[in-house]
C-alpha cells in the first residue's frame, strides 16, 4: 500500500474502479462533476473496464442505475443536492428492486437560494428511501467506504442500494493522504457481484411488478426494512475483514475521547475534525468533552449511540441540515435512542450549524460544549443552538441593504 | 434494410403467442393486443420496460400475462430503464460474463401520457444516445388508466374528465392532437413507424422491418380504448380500422427520416362516422350537431392528406367541408 495526496472526489473514483464497476450513468452537477470526469477519462483511455454513459437527468441516471444492476452489472453512479432530489423518486424504486447499486453523494446546500457549499439536507432526504447510508470525515473514509459499501450492498441477506457521503469542497476538492489498497486485496475482498434472478432470456422474470393489495405491499416493506437493519450485522462483519486486509478498522459509529467523558458532542462528516480539535481544547481546560461520529445512517446505529452515551451527563447533537419547523433532523433520532434508557444523559442539547458549508470557528465550538456544561450546572433546559456569529450577521445585514438597494 | 417480409397476408402472424389469454385489463383493450401482436414478431427473448399506465396493472404480482421479462420504472423514465439494461447485456457480453445466448431485445412500452408528455425527456435522450431499442406507445389519446383525462395526444374535440364539456367549452378538449411521430423523426431517430390494429400485415411488417435497424425503433399503436372512448368493446378493432380510412389516424413510417405512407386510402370516408361510433365526441352530435367543430377536424384530416400528398405524390379524394351557414359571416 501507498499513499497518495487525492481529493475526496478521487478518492470516490479511485475506489469505484477498485471495485471494477461494470456501468457508470452519470450526470453533471457540482461539486461532485471531477467523479466522473475522473472515470470518463479511466473508460475512455482504457485504464478501467467499465462503461461510461451520460444520461440526460438524475432521474434517469438512477433508473438505468438501477436496471442495469438488475440486469447482473455492477453500478457506480455520483450525484449532488438538486440531482439527488431530481433522482428522488427512483431512489425509492431501486431500493424497492433490491438493487445493490452504489451512489456517491457529494453533498451541498439546496435551493432555494441556490448555494454550492455544503450541508445534508441533501442526503438525509434520502434517509426514508431505503438506500443504506454511510458518511465520510476523510478522504481515506470516502474510498474505504465505497468498497465496504459495495460488499455490504451486495450482500445476499441484504440487496439494498447504497450511499456513500462525502462533503462538497470541503472533502471533495480538499486533497488529503490516502492509502489505496492494492487491486488484488480488493478483489478478494469484494469478489464479482451475483445477481438474484437477474433479467434473463432463458429464466424470464417480472420485477418491479404492481401490488394491489396493502398487506402485500406491508410485507415487502417490512422485508425492506429487516434487510436494512440486517445490513449492520453485515458491515460489522464486513469491517471486521477490511481491517484484517487493510489496517483500517470501521464501525457504525466511532467515539472520540469518550472514556470519562460527560460532556458528549454527536457529530458526522467533515465538520467531526472541527469536534475534535473542540474536544482537544475543552480537555485542557479540564472539561471532560468527548465526541460521537456517526459514520453508518442507515441502518440507525440507536444500539451503539445508546451504548456509548449513556451515563454522560449531556449530550449535544450537531445538524448539519435543518428541517424547517423541527430543527435538526440527527436529533430526534439520536434522542429516541436514549429515551428508554435508565440512565439515559439528563439533557439533549440540539445545535444547527454549518449550513450552505458556513464555517464554524473554534470559538462557535467551544460555545457548543460551554453550553452543555452550563446546561448541566445550571440545570437548564436545552434550547435549541442555531450558530451565527455577530461578525456574520454584520455582514449579512450589509449583503441585504445592497439587496434593497443601499449602498 | 431488406425488401423480403415473411408476412404477406394475416395468415402468416406467427402462432407463437408470449401474452397469456386472461389478464387483468379492460375487454377490448387496443393497448395489450398491440403488444401481443408486438411480441410475436419479437419473439420470446424480450425485456419489457414499462411506465405508469394500464400495462402496469396488468403486471400485478404475483401474476403476470407475459412470458417474457418484464420492468416497471417510473413514468417519467422508461426509456432510461432500457438503457441501463442495453447498455448491462452489452457490457456483461464484452466482458465475458453472460452468454451472447442471452442477449435481449429491450423494448420501452408506455401509454401516450408517457410517451407524448412525462416521458418525453428520457425518450428523447435514448434517442440522441442512439440507443438500440424499441419503443411501443400504445395511445390511446388519454390518461386512460386514471380514469381518462387529457395528454398532449388527446385530439381536439374529445371530452375529457379533465376537459369537460359544459356550454361554456361545448367542444371539450380544444387543443389538436401532438404529432409524436414528427417530433420522433426531428431527433433522428432511424425508424419511426404508426400501427393501427385493424391493420395486421401492415403491423407485422413495420416491427419486422424495425428489427433490421440498428438504434432506437418508435412505434405509436392505435390503440382503441372501450372504457375512455365510449363505445362497445366488441367494436375495437373496427373502430381503429374507421381511424385509418377516415385518414385520422395515418399509417407511416420513416426511414432515416425519409416519410412514407404505408396506407394511402382511394378517398377518404368522412370523419363524422368515425366521430358518431364513440362516447367522447357524443356532444359533437347531441343534442344538435357542431357543424363547426366536425368541420374543424375534416378541414385539418384533409390539409393533413393533401400535404402528405403533394410531399409523396399521390392524391387522396377528400370529403367536402360544408360551410356551415349558422356560424359562418
Amino acid at each position: 500500500m501507498k499513499g497518495s495526496l487525492l481529493t475526496g472526489n478521487a478518492a470516490a473514483a479511485s475506489a469505484a474502479r477498485l471495485a471494477r464497476v461494470d456501468y457508470i450513468p452519470a450526470y453533471p452537477i457540482t461539486p461532485q462533476t471531477e467523479i466522473i470526469e475522473t472515470l470518463a477519462d479511466w473508460v475512455r483511455e482504457g485504464t478501467m473496464d467499465s462503461r461510461f454513459v451520460q444520461l440526460e437527468s438524475e432521474h434517469s441516471m438512477v433508473t438505468a442505475a438501477g436496471a442495469a444492476s438488475l440486469t447482473g452489472a455492477r453500478v457506480f453512479t455520483a450525484t449532488s443536492s438538486q440531482g439527488l432530489l431530481y433522482a428522488m423518486e427512483m431512489l425509492y424504486n431501486v431500493s424497492g428492486w433490491r438493487a445493490p447499486m452504489l451512489l456517491v453523494n457529494v453533498s451541498r446546500g439546496l435551493a432555494a437560494p441556490i448555494v454550492l457549499e455544503p450541508d445534508h439536507n441533501d442526503v438525509l432526504a434520502a434517509r426514508d428511501s431505503g438506500f443504506l447510508q454511510f458518511h465520510s470525515e476523510t478522504c481515506q473514509e470516502v474510498a474505504d467506504l465505497v468498497l465496504l459499501a459495495y460488499r455490504v450492498a451486495e450482500d445476499k441477506r441484504v440487496m439494498l442500494p447504497a450511499i456513500v457521503n462525502l462533503d462538497g469542497f470541503y472533502l471533495s476538492f480538499t486533497r488529503e493522504r490516502v492509502m489505496l489498497p492494492e487491486q488484488e486485496a480488493v478483489d478478494h475482498f469484494l469478489p464479482p457481484y451475483e445477481p438474484i434472478s437477474p433479467l434473463s432470456a432463458s429464466n424470464p422474470v417480472s420485477r418491479g411488478s404492481s401490488v394491489m393489495e396493502g398487506y402485500v405491499y406491508s410485507y415487502f416493506r417490512y422485508n425492506l426494512h429487516a434487510a436494512a437493519l440486517g445490513a449492520k450485522k453485515v458491515f460489522n462483519e464486513a469491517a471486521r475483514e477490511y481491517e484484517h486486509f487493510f489496517g483500517r478498522a470501521y464501525g457504525p459509529v466511532e467515539g472520540f475521547m469518550l472514556d470519562d467523558a460527560e460532556y458528549v458532542l454527536v457529530m458526522s462528516n467533515s465538520f467531526t475534525a472541527l469536534g475534535r480539535q473542540a474536544v482537544k481544547r475543552m480537555r485542557d481546560r479540564g472539561i471532560p468533552a468527548g465526541l460521537l461520529k456517526l459514520r453508518m445512517v442507515r441502518p440507525f446505529p440507536g444500539e451503539e449511540i445508546a451504548a456509548l452515551l449513556r451515563g454522560r451527563k449531556v449530550v449535544g447533537v450537531f445538524d448539519q441540515n435543518l428541517s424547517p419547523g423541527l430543527g435538526g433532523i440527527f436529533y430526534p433520532e439520536v434522542a429516541g435512542s436514549l429515551y428508554h434508557l435508565r440512565n439515559r444523559p439528563k439533557a439533549i442539547l440540539p445545535v444547527v450549524g454549518g449550513l450552505g458549508g458556513k464555517q464554524i470557528t473554534t470559538k462557535e465550538m467551544d460555545a457548543v460544549f460551554e453550553e452543555m456544561v452550563s446546561i448541566d450546572r445550571e440545570g437548564k433546559t436545552p434550547s435549541p443552538l442555531f450558530l451565527m456569529r455577530e461578525d456574520e450577521l454584520a455582514r449579512v445585514k450589509k449583503t441585504v441593504a445592497i439587496a434593497e438597494g443601499g449602498s | 434494410m431488406s425488401t423480403a417480409t415473411r408476412f404477406r397476408t394475416l395468415k402468416d402472424m406467427p402462432k407463437e403467442d408470449y401474452v397469456s389469454p386472461g389478464n387483468t385489463l379492460c375487454a377490448g383493450c387496443g393497448g395489450i393486443l398491440a403488444l401481443r401482436i408486438f411480441h410475436k414478431v419479437l419473439g420470446p427473448n424480450v425485456a419489457w420496460v414499462n411506465a405508469a399506465g394500464c400495462m402496469t396493472v396488468s403486471m400485478s404480482y404475483p401474476l403476470s400475462p407475459l412470458k417474457s421479462n418484464w420492468l416497471y420504472t417510473a413514468f417519467a423514465s422508461a426509456p432510461a430503464g432500457a438503457q441501463g439494461i442495453r447498455d448491462a447485456l452489452d457490457v456483461l457480453i464484452a466482458k465475458r460474463k453472460l452468454q451472447p445466448s442471452q442477449n435481449l431485445k429491450v423494448v420501452v412500452v408506455t401509454g401516450d401520457g408517457a410517451a407524448y408528455d412525462i416521458g418525453l425527456q428520457s425518450t428523447a435522450g435514448a434517442i440522441d444516445r442512439r440507443l438500440d431499442f424499441y419503443y411501443l406507445c400504445y395511445d390511446n389519446e388519454a390518461y386512460g388508466n386514471t380514469g381518462f383525462q387529457m395528454s398532449s395526444s388527446t385530439p381536439f374535440g374529445s371530452s375529457t374528465k379533465t376537459t369537460p364539456v359544459t356550454p361554456a367549452y361545448p367542444i371539450g378538449n380544444t387543443v389538436a392532437k401532438k404529432d409524436l411521430f414528427e417530433v420522433w423523426r426531428s431527433m433522428k431517430a432511424p425508424y419511426v413507424a404508426t400501427l393501427a390494429n385493424s391493420h395486421g400485415v401492415d403491423f407485422l411488417r413495420k416491427v419486422e422491418k424495425g428489427a433490421e435497424v440498428r438504434g432506437p425503433k418508435l412505434y405509436i399503436a392505435f390503440a382503441a380504448c372501450p372504457t375512455g372512448w365510449g363505445f362497445d368493446t366488441r367494436d375495437s378493432v373496427e373502430i381503429e380500422k374507421l381511424a385509418v380510412q377516415t385518414g385520422v389516424w395515418p399509417l407511416r413510417e420513416a426511414v432515416d427520416g425519409i416519410v412514407h405512407h404505408t396506407f394511402v386510402p382511394r378517398a377518404l370516408t368522412p370523419v363524422k362516422e368515425y366521430l358518431k361510433t364513440q362516447g367522447r365526441f357524443g356532444h359533437l352530435f347531441e343534442p344538435a350537431v357542431n357543424t363547426e367543430a366536425i368541420n374543424a377536424i375534416q378541414g385539418s384530416v384533409n390539409g393533413y392528406w393533401k400535404e402528405a400528398g403533394s410531399r409523396e405524390g399521390f392524391e387522396v379524394k377528400t370529403p367536402e367541408v360544408v360551410a356551415n351557414k349558422a356560424v359562418s359571416n
